[in-house]
């Protein structure tokens, strides 16, 4: 076996190959970039090569540096990840002229599968399902009626030079390819000038699903079988899950077949994954195959045992494959949610920062592959994912149950995450019956998602858990010393609860019987037992025999409550205290149409405005970088500046005013 | 007895009624609460003890005589707050407008003189028009009876003002003589001179808010401390930053139990303090590390940011935090920094209140504006706070602690008891660029050289080892074990004996 590997990555994935390679007894080296100095994959491998720079192009993809470390710590072998070179075929052939493994696929099947045309091309050669349709221009109706007839219905015209949906026209039958043909072609010349059009195969409800498969250098291969991964974001994937709720053995059966059929053609050895695109009717089509581990692998390894970094070191060592098909059983559900430093707000922009408060969840049905600690610092050079957090159970419902737990106890503080989001995707109705597309985000939460702003179901339990704390924290601050006699001190258990202009009133009694807390409310009886410690942020309770977790910021008798992807805002009041607290008038809300707010950190790289300008509705107002992105904000109406705040080269925090209107 | 009983509940109804139920709901349109109400929500539930319920003014000009409301527009007594004892006047504004008379001067008076003999603080809940100009030379009398006892209960027990309406002219005098000022967003302000007035003589027009709000005291001038949202959310705030304070300067502040181990270890702390010395971190995340319970009660926020202060407990007993912020103007020392912080640790001193500092200071903020300005007197008031103090120091250098700063900030030198270095501590006349280019004057051109000459700088004298081998700083810490190195500290420290030589009073910088 190899003695020593070079991790060519960083974050949680360089993290989660040196604990294997730890496990077969294997030396790791990390590599890092000035900003990762402190990062915890450094601090894991056995040692460590600081290539300078900071952003990925002076760093993780510059091949010259990773080269020079290999050389310099005398490493074996390769182990690129994901992302950055992993599929980087100069570096793979760099890696094997000095004489060292790459722990990957053979050269050719990179190439091969890394370009979009040949690799459409191999897999139709190969007799595997591709998308109908190709990219020759259709001038004619007769002949687009002939091409339909081809490709079969639905299907869409789409502009050659087009993009954005312009010149884009979906036909279920001959009759709206007659009328849609022309009017496609029309507006493909108006929009972009070419006229040209192509006709695919229309994909309704379309659903990503990939198979992972496992060869060896000697032609064996197995299949791990199958990950939906439909659910995306600005083209990304967040929730990923195996098996797929769609996918029956039926399809299973054919995709697998389709998948190691590929994988042949191209001599491909390690683990690889072929992606397809599902139809309603579970018709599948070739999309591309990912010739590296991928993000989403810890959910295939949670249903079948298997250590997919294990065996492609094995593989790339010279062993055969030490599994045949009939080995590999599948066993429950496992999901797997990519926890983003991002607001989901805010067109799920980044957010960077330093992570001030970070808990992660602990429990045996969660894995958590991260590669961050308390006091990391996400940063604007690399991708935002602050992990992924994995739940596995016998039947898929549960591990939902257990992801929704584990988000509730998972505390993020320092950026904004889409851990509310998530939670919410999972509890959507589509999403429990397995029902959703590539485009659920998109059509379900057209303006993202605001955990405020949710109508939270249940507020019956938040109620309840306020009151709770709240009462903790007055028996503490009720035991305070040099109190006076005969003066009453004890704690009141009658108490409003004000959910904005809406008055609970709730009771807490201590129960003797059970040492539980009974907290009433109007229509509902809480029984709640905590050994929760004042100033954690989390707190956990049995309410009612089951455990539940929330997150709470306290301040005086104002409380922030989240739980399930709901924030909420409440006070806590007496009775008495709450009637005077009605005479309180509401503080007018600072009016920000007047001003130019950042909407995310970042660095001011320019403003094309000066004092006095008069600028019209869509006019760009400032350009703010921030995670490799130049973000464009733009006017949403005509207005006048009135006073510059900032000037170009300035870091800007979230919410500074940048400009004020007239 | 029943008739004498009769008359006696007639004349207390008649007292609560204050100026009227009509007065009651105009106050309550404008979200204030009656003086009554304020207590009640300050206050333990029926704890207040009222005193001076039937006093009345004595005045006969302009047909007062006709108008007479036992209690004359102040409610006095005391009560408890969580237990323990605080004396209380809240100005009625329905009643005259909340406007001092020579008797409403009297209560208060005698409330402060029994709060004084028996060590307990007098909070303020401050709502009036000012003077009762009816009464002419007695109601300016009654200020200054007010004022004299503010001075003489000065550092002998806490005196807190809430300002919860209007407080003009002479009133603002006795709440800028009190330890803190409280004030209500919106519906409170204090100025010497009014808008009116303003208006006639230097022709500005200026609102209410903008001359003398909240969020001009708390932000602008300094004279305030913290801004509540509205009464409720700032009685209960009062309640929680009672629970820091002794109730007169011969206790020590309360304690109460914590849950929070005091050998917390924070390992995020080892990378709080980036690698680019000029990168700033937030202060306030090592302060919230280092507390129980992460609970940082901060007093002046929005004002003078460059300085942290405020209180905490570790291991249940209070303590006062400074600490300079990297965040804003680099944690730089100036006029308005030194005052705020000077203030707060003469207040911790005071009242026994063990002082922590967190050190991050590059200097003395530079410029004309500064100098100008008296940077010179305003610095010394931090110097002379620190030096003066005898409760227990500790201070932590977290990074920077750069020439006359590093000799402010509770050095050492000025009696700190424990003080501690972080390893990245940087302890020099100057940062190493500075340094090298005075050093090396001739050589200011040669950019390779000066670099290699400033690294050599920051290697040989830019570090914690030079000052802990002096003596001058008793250990190099792990960040990470902060929190159990100042617990520790503390207990030590708890019995610590220091007096000053005797003395009518100091003389600092004013």
């Amino acid at each position: 076996m190899f003695k020593k590997i070079l991790i060519a990555n960083r974050g949680e994935i360089a993290c989660r190959v040196i604990s294997t390679a730890k496990k077969l007894g294997i030396k790791t080296i990390a590599i890092c970039s000035d900003a990762d100095i402190n990062s915890p994959h450094v601090n894991l491998a056995d040692d460590y090569v600081n290539i300078g720079g900071n952003t990925s192009a002076e760093s993780y993809l510059v091949i010259e540096k990773i080269i020079k470390a290999i050389k310099k710590t005398n490493a074996d072998a390769v182990h690129p990840g994901y992302g950055f070179l992993s599929e980087n075929v100069s570096f793979r052939d760099e890696v094997n002229n000095i004489g060292k493994i790459f722990i990957g696929p053979p050269s050719q099947a990179i190439s091969l599968m890394g370009d979009k045309i040949k690799s459409k091309e191999i897999a139709k050669s190969a007799n595997v399902s591709v998308v109908p349709g190709g990219l020759d221009s259709i001038a004619t109706i007769d002949k687009a009626i002939m091409e339909g007839k081809k490709i079969g219905y639905p299907l869409m015209v789409k502009a050659s030079a087009g993009g954005g949906g312009k010149g884009m026209r979906i036909a279920f039958n001959e009759k709206e390819l007659r009328e849609n043909f022309t009017s496609a072609v029309n507006e493909a010349r108006s929009s972009f000038g070419d006229e040209r059009v192509f006709i695919e195969k229309y994909i309704e409800f379309p659903k990503h699903i990939e198979i992972q498969i496992l060869g060896d250098q000697f032609g064996n291969f197995v299949h791990l079988g199958e990950r939906e991964c439909s659910i995306q974001r600005r083209h990304q994937k967040v929730i990923e899950e195996a098996p797929s709720p769609f996918v029956d053995k039926k399809l299973r059966d054919k995709m697998v077949d389709h998948a190691i059929k590929l994988a042949k053609a191209v001599g491909y050895y390690s683990a690889g994954t072929v992606e397809f695109v599902v139809d309603k009717n579970k018709n599948f089509y070739f999309l591309e195959m990912n010739t590296r581990l991928q993000v989403e692998h810890p959910v295939t390894e949670l249903i079948t045992g298997i250590d997919l970094v294990e065996q492609m070191i094995k593989v790339a060592y010279g062993d055969k494959l030490n599994l045949t098909q009939k080995d590999i059983e599948f066993s429950g559900n496992a999901i797997e949610c990519r926890i983003y430093a991002e607001d989901s707000s805010k067109n799920f922009l980044p957010s960077i920062g330093r992570l001030t408060r970070y808990i992660e969840p602990k429990g045996k049905n969660i894995r958590i592959d991260s590669g961050v600690v308390e006091g990391s610092e996400i940063t604007m050079f690399y991708d935002p994912m602050i992990s992924k957090l994995c739940t596995h159970s016998s039947d898929r419902k549960s591990a939902i149950k257990e992801m929704l737990n584990a988000l509730d106890r998972y505390y993020i503080e320092g950026v904004q995450t889409n851990r509310d989001f998530l939670s919410k995707i999972l509890q959507h109705k589509n999403f429990d019956d397995g029902l959703y597309s590539t485009s659920f985000i998109s059509e379900q939460y057209k303006d993202g998602y605001d955990s405020y702003k949710d109508d939270i179901i249940n507020k019956d339990v938040l109620y309840a858990v306020a009151t709770f704390v709240n009462f903790q924290y007055l028996l503490r601050a009720a035991s305070i010393s040099n109190q006076l006699k005969g003066f009453n001190k004890t704690v009141g258990n009658i108490w409003n609860v004000i959910d904005n202009k809406k008055n609970i009133n709730v009771k807490i009694n201590y129960n003797n019987f059970n040492n539980n807390f009974d907290v009433y409310l109007p229509e509902k009886h809480f029984s709640i037992k905590s050994n929760w410690k004042i100033g954690y942020p989390l707190f956990s309770a049995i309410i009612d025999n089951k455990l539940h977790y929330f997150s709470i910021q306290r301040n005086g008798p104002k409380f922030k409550i989240n739980h399930k992807g709901s924030m909420i805002d409440l006070l806590v009041l007496s009775e008495r205290h709450s009637e005077l607290n009605k005479i309180m008038i509401p503080r007018k809300k600072v009016d920000t149409s007047k001003f130019l707010l950042a909407p995310m950190p970042g660095l001011l790289v320019s403003l094309p405005v000066k004092n006095g300008d008069s600028v019209d509705e869509n006019q760009p107002l400032a350009i703010i970088e921030a995670m490799k992105m130049e973000n464009i904000i733009k006017s949403d109406k005509k207005v006048k500046i009135k006073k510059i705040n900032c000037k170009e080269g300035d870091s800007l925090e979230v919410d500074q005013v940048i400009l004020e209107f007239e | 007895m029943k008739e004498i009983l009769k008359k006696l509940n007639q004349k207390r109804s008649q007292a609560v009624i204050g100026g009227g139920e009509k007065r009651k709901e105009s106050q309550h349109k404008k979200g204030k609460l009656t003086a009554r109400e304020r207590i009640e929500v300050l206050l333990d539930e029926g704890t207040f003890e009222e005193w001076d319920m039937f006093v009345e003014h004595r005045c006969s000009e302009f047909e007062m005589e006709q108008q007479k409301i036992p209690g004359d527009g102040v409610v006095t007594g005391y009560g408890t707050i969580n237990g323990r004892l605080t004396f209380v006047f809240s100005q009625d504004f329905t009643v005259f407008g909340g406007s001092l008379s020579e008797s409403h001067a009297e209560k208060i008076s005698k409330i402060m003189d029994k709060a004084l003999q028996v060590g307990a603080p007098v909070i303020g809940l401050n709502d009036s028009g000012g003077a009762r100009i009816q009464e002419g030379v007695a109601s300016l009398a009654g200020y200054a009876e007010v004022f004299q006892r503010n001075v003489l209960s000065s550092g002998v027990i806490p005196q807190i003002s809430v300002i919860m309406g209007p407080c003009a002219g002479g009133a603002v005098y006795s709440p800028a003589m009190t330890d803190f000022i409280f004030m209500v967003k919106d519906t409170s302000y204090m100025f010497v001179t009014g808008p009116d007035v303003l208006k006639t003589v230097t022709h500005e027009e200026v609102s209410h808010e903008e001359l003398g709000g909240a969020t001009t005291h708390t932000k602008t001038s300094g004279v305030a401390d913290l801004s509540f949202e509205n009464d409720v959310e700032a009685l209960y705030q009062l309640r929680r930053f009672m629970g820091f304070l002794p109730s007169s300067n011969k206790e020590m502040p309360p304690t109460r139990k914590s849950e929070d181990p005091a050998d917390r270890i924070e390992y995020s702390l080892d990378t709080l303090i980036p690698d680019n010395p000029n990168k700033p971190y937030d202060m306030k995340e090592l302060i919230t590390k280092v507390v129980d319970d992460r609970d940082f009660f901060e007093t002046q926020p929005d004002y003078a940011a460059n300085i942290i202060t405020g209180f905490a407990r570790m291991t249940g007993s209070p303590v006062g935090i400074v600490a300079n912020q990297p965040m804003v103007l680099a944690g730089c020392l100036d006029n308005n920094s030194s005052r705020k912080a000077a203030r707060f640790v003469r207040f911790c001193d005071c009242f026994n209140i063990p002082i922590l500092t967190f050190v991050d200071v590059p200097g003395f903020l530079p410029g004309t504006s500064q100098e100008f300005n008296g940077i010179i007197k305003h610095g010394a008031k931090l110097l002379f706070a620190f030096a003066e103090a005898t409760v227990p120091k500790i201070t932590v250098i977290t990074r920077k602690a750069y020439g006359g700063a590093y000799d402010v900030m509770s050095s050492k030198h000025l009696r700190g008891d424990v003080n501690y270095a972080w390893p990245q501590a940087e302890i020099a006349v100057m940062g190493p660029k500075g340094a090298v280019e005075i050093i090396f004057r001739g050589e200011i051109g040669d950019k390779k050289k000066m670099d290699q000459k400033a690294e050599e700088y920051r290697e040989r004298l830019a570090n914690p080892f030079i000052a802990g081998s002096r003596g001058f700083i008793d250990d190099v810490i792990m960040p990470n074990t902060t929190r159990k190195r100042i617990c520790r500290s503390l207990e030590m420290l708890k019995n610590k004996k220091l007096t000053n030589p005797w003395k009518k009073h100091d003389n600092i910088p004013l």
